[in-house]
C-alpha cells in the first residue's frame, strides 16, 4: 500500500494541493480531504477499454488497434479543409503544447472549453486588464469577499474553506468572523444562504447593477433610480459603503456574468468597478475557472500563438476573433468539416444545433470516458487520465502553475503520445 | 396549465460528481430536471418528480420537475448538460458564447418520458 500526500486534485480551478491518496496494488482505494467532485473523479468511473471506429454514426463501434485508430484520425484531419480541435481543459499543459502544434500543422481552429465558460472574461481583460491577486494573497488579506454569479458551494466546494470565506491567514486570523461576504445572484443559492448580504438581481440585469454601484462610488448616487435591476438603491448604497471601507476586497465571478445578457461587457464593467475601488481601498477580481486546467490552456495558447483561445491557423499565422473563430461559431455556420474533441465534451456542453452539425461530420474523440461526444464520433481513442495517471503542469484559477502528480500507472497511453503519432502520420500523408 | 419562465442553466454538485460518468443513470438523475419555486410548481398543478416539457424557440426537452425555494417567481433552472442544451439559445452574439442563461421558455406537464442520454443525442443524428 502506498500513501501519496499533498497530491493535486484534477477537477476544478481550485486545484487543491493537499489531498492524501491511498493506493493498493495500482488501484486507488481512498481519497482524503477532497470534495465530492474531486473524490468522484479520482476514485474513477467506467472507462473506454480500447480504440473504436465506425463509418456510420448510427451503427455500433468495432474495436480496433491504436495504430488503426490513429491512422484513421490522421486521414480524417488531413482530408479536412476546416478542422476544429476542441476541448483541452481536462488535460495538462504538455498536451496543450502538442495540440497547438497539430493545429498549426493542419491549419485548424483550436478552441478550448473556456468558449462556453470564461472566454468572454478574456475579451473583457483585453479591454480593461485584470487587477488580480493570487489566492494566497486573498486568503491572507481579504476582509470582504464578493461572489457574483458564482455558486462555489456546488462548483468549487473547497474554495471558501481554503482560499476565501472561512480561510484563516496572516492578517485574517479570525477567518469567517472577521469577514463580510456578499453574494450577488439571480436566485438564492446555497452560497447565498451563507452571505452577510444577499443581492438578488433580475436575470440579465447585472450590467445595470454594476453601473449603479460605479455611479454611487463616484459620488453620483443622485442619478441612480430607486431600483436598479431588481435591487433597491438603499441596498446598493449599503454595498458601496461596505466595499469602500474594506481593507481588501476580493470579487469572484462566474457564469452568472459570462453567460447572461451583455456577456463580456458584464465583466468589462465589473473590472472597471474593481479598478475604481482601488482609489479607496485594495480590490481584486478573479474568474472562478471550472476545469482544473482550463486556465493552463489559455496560458500555453497565449505563449505559443499570442492568443488565449479560439485560434484559427487557416491563414498560416494565428488569427483570433471570438464570434467568428470560436468553436460554436464555426459549428453553427456549418463551416467545420471535421472535428477532434479531446479532454472536453462538446456533445454534452454545446447547444443542440452545434451537436447536430458534429453528428453530420467526421469526429475523432480522444478521452478516457464514454460521453455524448462518443455518440457522435467515428473514431474513439481512449487515453490515460491526466492528473491521476499522468503527471504534468496545470494552472490554478489565479494563474499559479502547479505540478500534477501521477497517482497510479495508466492502462492507456497518454494524450501526448496519441497527438505526437497523429501529427507524425498527418505529415506522412501530406508527403512532408 | 402551462408556465412561462426565464430559463437559466448552470453547475450543481451532483452534475459535477457524475460528469465523467455520463452514461449512468446517476448523471441523468443529476442533470435531467428543471427547478421551479413552490408557487410556480403550484401553478402547473403537478407535483415535483412529475415530467415536464420545456420548450423554447430553440428546441424542446422532457425533464423531471424539482422544487427549489431559492428561485424567484418565473425563473427555471436546469443543470448544465445535454438536456439543458437541447433548449438553450445557440446564438453566440459576436463573442463566441452561446446563450446558456436567460432563455424565455414555456413549461407544461407532459405524459412523455425523459429520454436517456443516448436517446437524446440520437435525435441529432
Amino acid at each position: 500500500m502506498t500513501v501519496i500526500t499533498d497530491a493535486l486534485c484534477p477537477f476544478c480551478g481550485c486545484l487543491c494541493d493537499d489531498l492524501t491518496i491511498v493506493v493498493d496494488n495500482n488501484k486507488i482505494t481512498d481519497v482524503k480531504k477532497a470534495c465530492k467532485l474531486g473524490s468522484a473523479k479520482i476514485m474513477g468511473h467506467h472507462r473506454i477499454k480500447a480504440p473504436m471506429m465506425r463509418n456510420d454514426k448510427n451503427s455500433e463501434f468495432r474495436e480496433v488497434s491504436y495504430d488503426e485508430a490513429i491512422n484513421e484520425a490522421a486521414i480524417i484531419l488531413s482530408n479536412s479543409k476546416r478542422p476544429l480541435l476542441y476541448g483541452w481543459a481536462s488535460a495538462v499543459c504538455e498536451v496543450h503544447k502538442k495540440g497547438i502544434l497539430l493545429a498549426e500543422e493542419l491549419g485548424a481552429i483550436i478552441d478550448n472549453t473556456a468558449t462556453v465558460c470564461h472566454a468572454p472574461s478574456t475579451l473583457a481583460v483585453h479591454e480593461k486588464g485584470l487587477p488580480s491577486a493570487t489566492l494566497g494573497q486573498i486568503k491572507n488579506r481579504a476582509d470582504v469577499i464578493v461572489f457574483w454569479g458564482s455558486n462555489p458551494v456546488h462548483a468549487h466546494p473547497r474554495h471558501m474553506g481554503r482560499y476565501s470565506v472561512f480561510s484563516k491567514g496572516l492578517f485574517t486570523e479570525k477567518g469567517r468572523k472577521a469577514r463580510k461576504v456578499i453574494v450577488v445572484d439571480v436566485r438564492k443559492t446555497e452560497t447565498a444562504n451563507m452571505a452577510d448580504e444577499y443581492v438578488q438581481v433580475q436575470q440579465g440585469s447585472d450590467y445595470l447593477v454594476v453601473s449603479a454601484l460605479r455611479a454611487i462610488l463616484s459620488g453620483h448616487a443622485d442619478v441612480v433610480p430607486d431600483t436598479v435591476g431588481g435591487v433597491s438603491k438603499e441596498q446598493l448604497i449599503k454595498i458601496v459603503e461596505v466595499l469602500k471601507t474594506a481593507k481588501f476586497v476580493s470579487i469572484f465571478f462566474g457564469m452568472g456574468l459570462t453567460q447572461s445578457k451583455s456577456m463580456y461587457k458584464n465583466i468589462d464593467n465589473a473590472i472597471s468597478l474593481t479598478t475604481e475601488l482601488n482609489s479607496f481601498t485594495k480590490c481584486v477580481i478573479t474568474p472562478m475557472r471550472g476545469h482544473y486546467n482550463v486556465t493552463g490552456f489559455g496560458q500555453v495558447c497565449s505563449w505559443e500563438t499570442g492568443f488565449a483561445t479560439a485560434v484559427d491557423f487557416a491563414r498560416g499565422a494565428p488569427y483570433y476573433n471570438p464570434g467568428e473563430t470560436a468553436a460554436n461559431d464555426v459549428l453553427l455556420r456549418k463551416e467545420t468539416d471535421a472535428a477532434m474533441i479531446i479532454a472536453g465534451d462538446a456533445g454534452a456542453h454545446f447547444p443542440a444545433d452545434s451537436v447536430r452539425h458534429l453528428a453530420r461530420i467526421p469526429v475523432v474523440q480522444i478521452d478516457p470516458y464514454w460521453n455524448p461526444t462518443t455518440e457522435v464520433a467515428n473514431v474513439v481513442i481512449p487515453v490515460a487520465i491526466c492528473g491521476v495517471e499522468v503527471a504534468g503542469t496545470a494552472y490554478r484559477m489565479d494563474g499559479v502553475s502547479l505540478r500534477m502528480r501521477k497517482m497510479v500507472e495508466p492502462m492507456h497511453p497518454p494524450d501526448t503520445e496519441i497527438l505526437e503519432k497523429i501529427t507524425e502520420r498527418v505529415r506522412e500523408l501530406r508527403g512532408e | 396549465m402551462a408556465l412561462n419562465a426565464i430559463l437559466i442553466t448552470g453547475r450543481t454538485i451532483n452534475q459535477g460528481a457524475t460528469i465523467e460518468n455520463k452514461t449512468s443513470s446517476d448523471y441523468q438523475e443529476a442533470t435531467a430536471y428543471c427547478e421551479l419555486n413552490p408557487k410556480d410548481i403550484g401553478a402547473l398543478g403537478i407535483s415535483p418528480g412529475s415530467c415536464v416539457s420545456v420548450k423554447t424557440d430553440h428546441g424542446d426537452v422532457v425533464v423531471k420537475l424539482k422544487e427549489n425555494k431559492g428561485n424567484p417567481d418565473g425563473l427555471a433552472f436546469i443543470p448544465m448538460g445535454p438536456w439543458a442544451n437541447a433548449v438553450v439559445n445557440p446564438d453566440t452574439r459576436g463573442c463566441g458564447m452561446p446563450g446558456f442563461k436567460g432563455i424565455p421558455s414555456r413549461i407544461e406537464p407532459t405524459e412523455k418520458k425523459v429520454l436517456t442520454m443516448k436517446e437524446l443525442i440520437a435525435r441529432y443524428k
